[in-house]
């Protein structure tokens, strides 16, 4: 394929083997990807590979397996940095978006939240952007803030404004949220919160695997995003630190491979980023993140987002002339993801959810781990549709006429 | 068994109709619980009367047809029975009332929930717990 060429996802799918099978009789209709994402033959194979001929523990074995082993490993943490424009040295190796918080809640902020700090997030945060930045408020008498939405669901810039003024600690928000939509312009926003003097996070588990992301133009201290989400496996993701800044936290967890030396009352740190990785790492999915990188940068993250974004004009055209669906989020699709959350007239979510997945279409139905903006929005849950390189206009087509024989059995 | 099956007309005018939905004035009992995957909610209230008889019940919640549905079908069948029969209720009796439909595993939870919440206010008020065997996904 050249560069140029806009993705045909038809011939895409052969790729992934789960596309071919079928559910409840269909074709499998998969729009589920804000939640998970389909794994292509490579990355299984890159799975494979590693347990079927090079099995082994990294960076101590000194065998032929050990070195192979760290190589891969090592090697995928390259090519992930430099996929969002990092040094490998900056990136740690997490379970996914939710440790990384986690992660940067404990080690960086149990030292540098202090009583009386501010924290600011974003009323469109997922709960992993929030929860552990309350515990933490908790335990140091911090206070945790919201920055607001306008009605269209981006960002109140001046309600962002005004809490900087308060000389927050930390800024904590995401690139692009997992119900709205919305893309954030985390570049302006972090420069704005780096001028107010606080330390920058940014949720990158819905853009990394969505659009082009360079950590560095960007700004931001911290920037986490999930592996599952970007066609890799389960279990891993990154924690991408500005330049130094992992030198100056504490240790998360401890044990084995973080350690320099131990003493019978003390202990000394390895060198980042192995600081951050205690105990045996998970070097499998590590390396089949590798291979997941390897298949997006050989298709471009720009081909990619201009895919995403010529069918959501489409789904947004098409699903216009369906009477009482409402889309929430941006109106202007340029600044949004392939993300749609909608309800449709009196039809709950979940009841939409279970007559679609009769006709082999998967959508997300609930609150999706933002209850703070459930409740801004009013509703108790929403539908979910989000695409991915392997979607066309099909997928859509599938979807609408599956919401339109909910509204019949509805008698909407 | 087909959606078809699964919403038919009986369940989505309970949904859209619900008997005694609201909230009483002076109840014995009061319980609440969410379905934390779907953030189903019910909020059930009893009155017991002579013989600790179920003299009146109502429900407030949002959620899915079949969880609203369910819980409205089930203060219909609770209201005159004595409490102690709550006891004895089983969710087999709500799918029954829903016509047995094939939910499949996250959806029998929503069928469930008012019944949950009606056992946890009634076994409350009786000094007992209810432990809710579909809780959790484990096998």
């Amino acid at each position: 394929m050249l560069e140029s060429e806009a993705i045909n996802a038809e011939r895409m799918r052969a790729d992934f083997p789960i596309l071919s099978r079928k559910v409840h009789g269909k074709r499998l209709v998969y729009l589920d990807n804000a939640a998970t994402t389909q794994k292509p033959q490579a990355v299984i194979d890159a799975l494979v590979r590693f347990y079927s001929t090079y099995n082994s523990n990294v960076h101590r074995s000194v065998h032929t397996l050990g070195e192979e082993a760290t190589a891969a490993y090592e090697g995928s943490r390259k090519k992930t940095a430099e996929f969002v424009g990092a040094k490998p040295r900056d990136l740690v190796f997490v379970r996914g978006t939710t440790e990384a918080t986690n992660l940067v809640g404990s080690a960086w902020g149990e030292k540098n939240v202090k009583k009386g700090d501010v924290i600011v997030v974003t009323r469109m945060e997922h709960h992993s952007n929030i929860v552990p930045w309350q515990r933490l408020a908790k335990r140091n008498g911090a206070s945790l803030k919201y920055v607001g939405l306008d009605p269209d669901g981006t960002l109140d810039l001046a309600g962002f404004e005004d809490l900087l003024r308060e000389a927050p600690r930390l800024v904590a928000l995401t690139h692009c949220s997992n119900v709205l939509g919305t893309v954030n312009d985390v570049t302006k926003l972090c420069s704005m919160a780096k001028r107010a003097g606080a330390t920058t996070l940014v949720d990158g588990a819905q853009s990394v695997p969505h659009m082009p992301v360079d950590v560095g133009e960007i700004g931001s201290d911290f920037y986490a995003f999930s592996g599952h989400k970007m066609l890799g496996p389960t279990g891993i993701g990154a924690l991408v630190a500005r330049e130094g800044l992992l030198e100056e936290m504490d240790p998360f967890q401890t044990g084995g491979e973080m350690i320099r030396e131990v003493f019978d009352d003390h202990s000394t740190w390895n060198d980042v980023p192995y600081k951050f990785e205690a105990g045996t790492v998970n070097i499998a999915d590590a390396i089949g993140l590798g291979a997941a990188v390897d298949y997006l940068d050989a298709i471009g993250m720009e081909r990619v987002r201009d895919h995403e974004l010529r069918l959501l004009d489409y789904a947004f055209k098409e699903l216009a002339s369906v009477k009482g669906l409402k889309i929430y989020g941006p109106a202007d699709t340029r600044s949004r993801a392939g993300v749609i959350s909608f309800n449709y007239a009196d039809v709950h979510p979940h009841d939409l959810a279970t007559i679609l997945d009769e006709e082999g279409i998967a959508i997300r139905s609930g609150h999706h781990c933002a209850q703070p903006l459930m409740r801004w929005l009013d509703v108790p849950a929403t539908s979910r549709a989000s695409f991915y390189i392997y979607n066309a206009q099909d997928d859509v087509d599938a979807l609408k006429a599956g919401i339109v024989k909910a509204g019949g059995l509805f008698k909407v | 068994m087909s959606s078809a099956d699964i919403y038919r007309e009986i369940i989505l005018d309970y949904y859209r109709n619900p008997r005694n939905f609201g909230k009483l004035e002076r109840s014995d009992i009061a319980s609440r619980d969410t379905n934390p995957l779907c953030g189903d909610e019910i909020e059930m209230q009893v009155k017991l009367g002579e013989g600790m008889k179920i003299e009146d019940v109502k429900f407030t919640g949002k959620g899915c047809a079949i969880s609203q549905a369910a819980a409205s079908m089930l203060t219909e069948l609770a209201k005159g029975k004595p409490l102690e029969w709550v006891r004895s209720l089983a969710k087999e009796d709500v799918f029954k009332m829903l016509g047995n439909p094939d939910l499949g595993p996250s959806r029998v939870k929503c069928a469930l929930l008012g019944m949950k919440v009606l056992k946890t206010g009634a076994y409350g008020y009786l000094g007992a717990h209810y432990d809710d065997p579909e809780e959790s996904d484990l096998p």
